[in-house]
């Protein structure tokens, strides 16, 4: 039995690793992926730019404008003379807000009344949008606490001491591209499995297979194993990219790493087997992968966070081995997450895997007889 | 125009891809009005190549073409609005209906109104499918399909009509169908070109080209490369033992060529036409009689025989004990798909040592008889049986014990022809040890050392047949399946097969065959025919033939048994229909 | 033999007849096939489903872990404000470290640690203030902003109330910062991710579909028996881009009422606009399709390249769910290569904002250009012959 599943491996592997072709075809786009995603899956918002519209010819309004400017956050702050400037600026996104003061700002500051100024958001860039507000509020914030100051009044203060763990600077690449490793290592499992059987249904090859011993299992055996080998090394080289390229710090331990990325890949595996075993064409197969595919990946949290999803959807996101996976891969590397926590999610993935493995060898028997 | 217009006229033609051999080499031809042209050679002779240079789809290397009157590297046009053209896979859509297909190409030829009328009547009439107008062009039987495909190209009544292999996987009344339809195109001075594998077919033709490995090897009409082998063509009938009288009269040094006819052999003699000859001279006892000889006899000859010796790979293979039980047993085998019965209660028993074939028209249940038989298919009721084993439930060691050939070439065409050896070895679990000197002894008898670390995909199809059969037999089968082993393959490495196989049946390997090549149903012990789900006649070769014996028609050929149980089964059916209407 | 037929269908001149024959074919193989159904009816509500609910960029209700070391009236009641900010689930914290490690684990996205003497700072008034500990799981670090951004803003709301409520007067001269959200008031992130996710929809039907389908169509040797007809190749051409770029078309009149009746984003901008728009951008897309297609002549080959070059871009690079001018220079150049990022704006600015002139002339203009690139190209690769 052993020796019949390691032929079927050692066929799969040539095949798949035949030509220099199939080989590079395999290795660079990943890489090209993990690299050009990991920049451009960035919710950061930096390089912001800026309107501002001042009617006031005091000091207070070119005081805070220069604070806004010195704070670092807008990389361009574009200096408007009508309030329908600005809203072409905006309208045009040629910036994402705008800062309107009236001609009596600093009037109203000397005369101890309070200023209003207005600040204006594009709603079509919501987080962006968020993140903006944030930033010009604090510097707001931090102008009119230095003022009060400068006016004797004194204030008991709670002094916020912010921290970020695991990543002190919040880069957010070190984010990107711990979860790129799960997101890409499943495209590689889904891919291989998914198509191989369709491709051998298509070449006429699996009739072949299936009047030799081979066993249904043993069948799925030999499916599973390479794209197994070849899910786990692209696994690796992406986390040996990421410490050496992107240089971002491995705290935890990596035969933990390794033990969930095992039971993971095993239910990607699986669920690849599974499409597989119910399509009948490549073109099933491609198109079942992708309807697998997209909502896995939206449904991982790595998109947005799952607790911001409707209460009612959030327990369709336990049945998501890339759920797990997120929060182990994540918590691992930049965490050092204690074995418990990860055993906590390693148990729904061996579930799942158990389940999709089950439902493909008997949707494969069913069918091949 | 004249029936006798030069259509197509090629001088030096020749189609190179990339370096090596080209894939035509140096034609010289010209096609006729009016006549049948056949393009007659083995897989990869360059048939289609040239049939796609001739329809403006390719431009030739080098040499001369004219086309209707203009150089299709000029003007492919026009050859598109004047030329018909089947390419092998038909070209119909198969989510299209019959009328669909139909109606697509009538709007892209421009025939329209009356004239559209008056076309779809008579290409209806040609054929009985007037019912089948509405359906999908992919649930057709392979036949219709070829029928349908040749349609879609004969809208517009074309000057010249290209068809590739039109006779791939049809069987023989579809065969004569089509056939049909373009005689009588002929007759209104169109130039047909039919390219084809099989030799009979092409011998129909007025005017053959034949080419082989891109190298024309005769053009002419076909008399007259048959006329080379005329009395030297010899019947010997054989009571018993007629494989091995084969194999014994084909290590004669005066035998360039034989095959099994029935209880007959049927020879080829090198040297010179004689009146007379006398069978003891290459070792046989019946008396010899002279015989038609055939373009097909006469290709051999031209190319120079089969080669010879026995079987290598019979020689090394063990003797498989005799055995009274039967290997293959169908017990009324039925598989149902809906209400429709694909299989209808089949039953028949082949014993040890016996070459047992299926024939049958397209759709009529044979491949789905023989996928249930070698358990790719499970029967909704009835049991198949081999070696006493049920498939179903003992699957994997009966598995162990059959081998598997089928009808394209399904092996790993990304793997090299050791790497698929070796793979089949090791899923039919032979030890460690024993795998490489099977392999190396596979490569040997099947002489694909030179080839063995080439990717078997881009393998010339005889090699690839020699693969296919090497990966079946490596691990000593005691059955052999063998789905249309031989279609759209050379008649010299149809030979080295069945040369094998015969070696083997000798040792004591069962073997079941399907096929639509009825000179191979001649090599079968037992012929099952069956039609419309049912199993129709059951017999050896001559007695099926003596069944369609006729006045007319003494000696009837398999193809004229065929038809005949066919259409006789049709009538008899058609009857208990009248019968039972009040 | 008489004369061939007489010559309306002469070499490569246009006939109408032809291409309508081409694209009744096409149109009956779409209904038939349930693929190109699955990609433009069902695919599309998945999509704007997932991204109407699932996907929900507006950080609500950030789980926070708050621990007090000493419990004070001060302490309990900037617990408090915290648990009445409308952003936090509050988790109370026994220790310091069970916080911790709930941090560490992920159940919560933020740690508040109020310590020992915090009270007793705050009554001296001293101008260092009183030390507050926020800390955030930096691995996610969107989040983590976030939670630093409204921690500030709800100690400080708890400041000033505490202010108040003692008599001490909020300093007069203060600076009062009105944040006004246009568009999209309510800040809901699927009033942009919906327009976006139509971008993504029509790039599945304009590029993997048209890609499958002449692939297939090489495949299974249709395409051979095609070109061996009087058809040239403009009406070839045609005779795929017409249809699906009615099937398209519908999808995205679909797709607008699905994201209007049922997920209530508005549609701000006009109606000609957005077909235009739509219009535009569909044939750039089916440009790409073929002209992939073409070359690639095998199913497989030509789906995993318009997954690559086709899909994931649309996702990633489109801007619609990543800010595209927070990337990189050379990432935001490559941006400016895909279709998907010009028709992505425009939906935002057509659904949210309405017909901005400015931005529909340019986007539009640019989409025009790639849809007359990728059809230009794709009638110079195929060629009538093999």
């Amino acid at each position: 039995m052993f020796q019949r599943i390691r032929s079927l491996v050692v066929k799969e592997l040539l095949a798949t690793l035949r030509d220099k072709k199939a080989r590079i075809a395999l290795i660079v786009p990943p890489i090209l992926q993990l690299f050009v995603f990991a920049f451009a899956g960035t919710q950061e918002v930096t390089n912001i730019s800026l309107a501002v519209f001042n009617p006031d010819a005091g000091r207070a309004s070119a005081e805070l404008v220069q604070r806004l400017e010195a704070s670092g956050n807008f990389s361009h702050i574009r200096f408007v003379r009508s309030t329908g400037e600005m809203q072409a600026a905006i309208d045009r996104q040629q910036v994402v807000a705008g800062v309107r003061f009236q001609d009596d700002f600093s009037a109203r500051l000397l005369g101890g009344q309070s200023a209003p100024v207005q600040l204006i958001l594009d709603g079509r860039k919501s987080n962006a949008a968020q993140i903006v507000q944030g930033y010009v509020q604090s510097v707001v914030e931090q102008f009119g606490r230095e003022r009060a100051a400068e006016g004797r009044v004194r204030l008991a203060d709670a002094a916020i001491e912010p921290r970020n763990w695991f990543n002190p600077n919040l880069i957010y690449l070190w984010f990107t591209v711990p979860s790129l490793v799960a997101m890409i290592t499943t495209l590689t499992a889904l891919n291989v499995t998914s198509m191989s059987v369709a491709r051998e249904r298509e070449m006429g090859t699996f009739d072949q297979l299936l009047v030799s011993p081979l066993r249904p299992l043993e069948i799925l055996a030999g499916k599973a194993l390479p794209a197994f080998g070849l899910a786990l090394a692209q696994a690796t080289i992406f986390l040996v990219v990421a410490v050496l390229v992107f240089r971002i710090p491995f705290r935890g331990s990596p035969p933990l790493l390794y033990g969930a990325l095992i039971v993971f890949i095993a239910a990607m595996v699986g669920v690849g087997l599974f499409i597989s075993s119910l399509s009948a064409t490549q073109q099933q197969a491609l198109l079942g992968t992708f309807t697998f595919m997209v909502p896995a990946m939206l449904l991982s949290g790595y998109a947005s966070p799952i607790e911001n999803m409707p209460a009612w959807l959030q327990p369709l996101t336990y049945l998501n081995p890339l759920r797990y996976m997120m929060v182990v891969v994540k918590g691992v590397y930049l965490k050092a997450l204690p074995a418990a926590e990860v055993l906590h999610q390693v148990w729904p993935m061996a579930l799942i895997a158990a389940a999709t493995v089950a439902l493909a060898t008997w949707q494969f028997r069913r069918r091949s007889a | 125009m004249s029936d006798s217009a030069v259509l197509v006229e090629m001088r030096g033609l020749t189609k190179r891809f990339g370096p090596g051999r080209p894939a035509l080499d140096r034609l010289d031809a010209r096609i006729l009005g009016g006549t049948i042209t056949g393009l007659a050679g083995p897989d990869g002779a360059g048939k289609t190549t040239l049939l796609r240079m001739i329809a403006g789809l390719l431009d030739p290397t080098e040499g001369e073409l004219r086309v209707l009157g203009v150089d299709p590297r000029e003007d492919a046009e026009e050859i598109h609005a004047r030329a018909g053209y089947m390419p092998q896979r038909f070209g119909l859509y198969e989510d299209l209906s019959v009328q669909q297909n139909l109606d697509l190409y009538a709007d892209l030829r421009g025939v329209l109104g009356e004239e559209r009328r008056e076309t779809f009547g008579r290409l209806l009439g040609f054929t009985d499918w007037a019912r089948f107008t509405d359906r999908r062009a992919g649930a057709l039987s392979g036949g219709m399909k070829q029928k349908l495909g040749l349609a879609c190209a004969l809208i517009s009544k074309p000057e010249l009509l290209l068809l590739d292999e039109p006779g791939v996987g049809v069987d023989p009344i579809s065969r004569r169908d089509l056939w049909r339809m373009v005689e009588d195109l002929v007759k209104d001075g169109v130039g047909v070109v039919w390219s084809t594998a099989y030799l009979d077919e092409a011998e129909q033709c007025e005017t053959v080209i034949v080419l082989n490995e891109g190298r024309p090897v005769f053009c002419g009409p076909p008399g007259e490369l048959t006329g080379r082998v005329r009395g030297r063509a010899w019947a010997v009938p054989v009571e018993h033992g007629r494989r091995r009288a084969l194999s014994k009269a084909l290590q004669s040094e005066e035998v360039l060529d034989g095959v099994v006819q029935g209880h007959r052999l049927r020879l080829v003699l090198r040297g010179k036409a004689r009146d007379r000859w006398d069978a003891s001279e290459a070792g046989l006892e019946g008396k010899a009689e002279a015989a038609e000889p055939r373009f097909e006899d006469a290709f051999i000859d031209a190319l120079g025989g089969p080669p010879r010796g026995p079987s290598r790979i019979a020689e090394a293979m063990r003797q498989v004990p005799p055995d009274d039980h039967p290997v293959i047993e169908a017990q009324d085998l039925t598989k149902r798909f809906g209400d429709f019965a694909a299989t209808d209660g089949v039953s028949f028993t082949v014993p040890r040592g016996e070459i047992f074939g299926l024939l049958g028209p397209n759709g009529a249940g044979k491949s789905t008889t023989f996928k249930m038989l070698c358990g790719l298919l499970r029967p909704t009721s009835g049991r198949a049986l081999v070696t006493g084993l049920d498939l179903e439930h003992s699957g994997s060691e009966a598995r162990s014990r059959l081998g598997y050939m089928a009808q394209k070439f399904s092996l790993y065409g990304d793997l090299s022809v050791r790497q698929n050896l070796e793979f089949f070895a090791g899923i039919y679990g032979l030890p460690r040890a024993r795998q490489k000197p099977a392999v190396d002894g596979m490569l040997d008898v099947f002489a694909l050392r030179d080839q063995a670390d080439e990717a078997s995909g881009g393998l010339p199809l005889g090699f690839k047949q020699r693969l296919s059969m090497a990966a079946a037999l490596m691990h000593e089968p005691d059955v052999l399946f063998l789905d249309e082993p031989t279609s759209g393959v050379d008649p010299l490495t149809r030979r080295e097969f069945w040369k094998h196989i015969n070696g083997l049946v000798e040792k004591g390997v069962t073997v079941l065959v399907t096929t639509h090549f009825m000179d191979e149903a001649e090599y079968c012990d037992r012929i099952g025919l069956v039609y419309r789900g049912k199993l129709i006649a059951l017999g050896p070769p001559d007695e099926l033939k003596a069944k369609a014996r006729t006045d007319k028609n003494e000696s009837p050929t398999m193809e004229d048994a065929f038809i005949h149980l066919v259409q006789a089964w049709d009538r008899e059916q058609g009857g208990d229909r009248k019968e039972g209407k009040p | 033999m008489k004369a061939p037929s007489p010559a309306p269908s002469r070499a490569g001149a246009f006939s109408p007849r032809r291409l309508g024959a081409l694209i009744r074919k096409e149109s009956i193989q779409i209904v038939r096939d349930p693929s190109s159904i699955l990609i433009a009816l069902i695919l599309p509500v998945v999509l704007l489903f997932l991204f109407g609910y699932a996907v929900s960029l507006d950080s609500t209700r950030l789980r926070l872990g708050v621990v007090l070391e000493e419990r004070t009236v001060d302490s309990e009641s900037l617990l408090a404000a915290l648990r009445d900010s409308k952003y936090f689930l509050v988790t109370p914290g026994a220790s310091r470290r069970e916080a911790e490690a709930d941090l560490t684990a992920g159940r919560t996205r933020g740690l508040v640690v109020v310590p020992v003497n915090f009270s007793r700072y705050l009554l001296s008034g001293g101008t260092e203030g009183a030390p507050l500990q926020v800390i955030a799981d930096g691995s996610e670090p969107n989040t983590a902003n976030f939670v630093q951004n409204y921690v500030r803003a709800a100690v400080g709301g708890w400041q000033q109330a505490r202010l108040l409520e003692r008599g001490i007067l909020v300093p007069p001269a203060r600076v009062d910062l009105q944040p006004r959200m246009w568009f999209n008031p309510s800040l809901e992130s699927k009033n942009f991710l919906v327009p976006g996710s139509i971008a993504i929809v029509m790039t599945l039907i304009g590029t993997l579909l048209t890609a499958l389908v002449v692939a297939r169509e090489w495949e299974r040797g249709t395409m051979e028996a095609l070109m061996a007809t009087p058809v040239s190749i403009q009406e070839l051409v045609l005779g795929k881009l017409v249809p699906y770029f009615t099937l398209g078309m519908g999808s995205m009149l679909f797709c607008t009422l699905v994201a209007t009746l049922v997920f209530g984003v508005p549609l701000r901008g006009s109606v000609v606009a957005l077909a235009l728009v739509t219009a535009v951008f569909l044939v750039s897309a089916l440009g790409l399709g073929l002209l992939l297609s073409t070359l690639a002549k095998s199913q497989f080959m030509a789906g995993q390249v318009a997954l690559v070059i086709g899909f994931l871009p649309a996702f990633q690079l489109s801007g619609f769910i990543f800010e595209i001018s927070a990337m990189p220079r050379w990432i935001q150049a490559i941006t400016f290569l895909f279709p998907a990022r010009w028709f992505v704006q425009s939906l935002q600015t057509l659904f949210l904002a309405g017909d901005v002139p400015a931005v529909l002339w340019r986007d539009g203009a640019i989409l025009v250009g790639f849809a007359v690139l990728f059809v230009f190209l794709t009638s110079r690769v195929t060629r009538k012959k093999l």
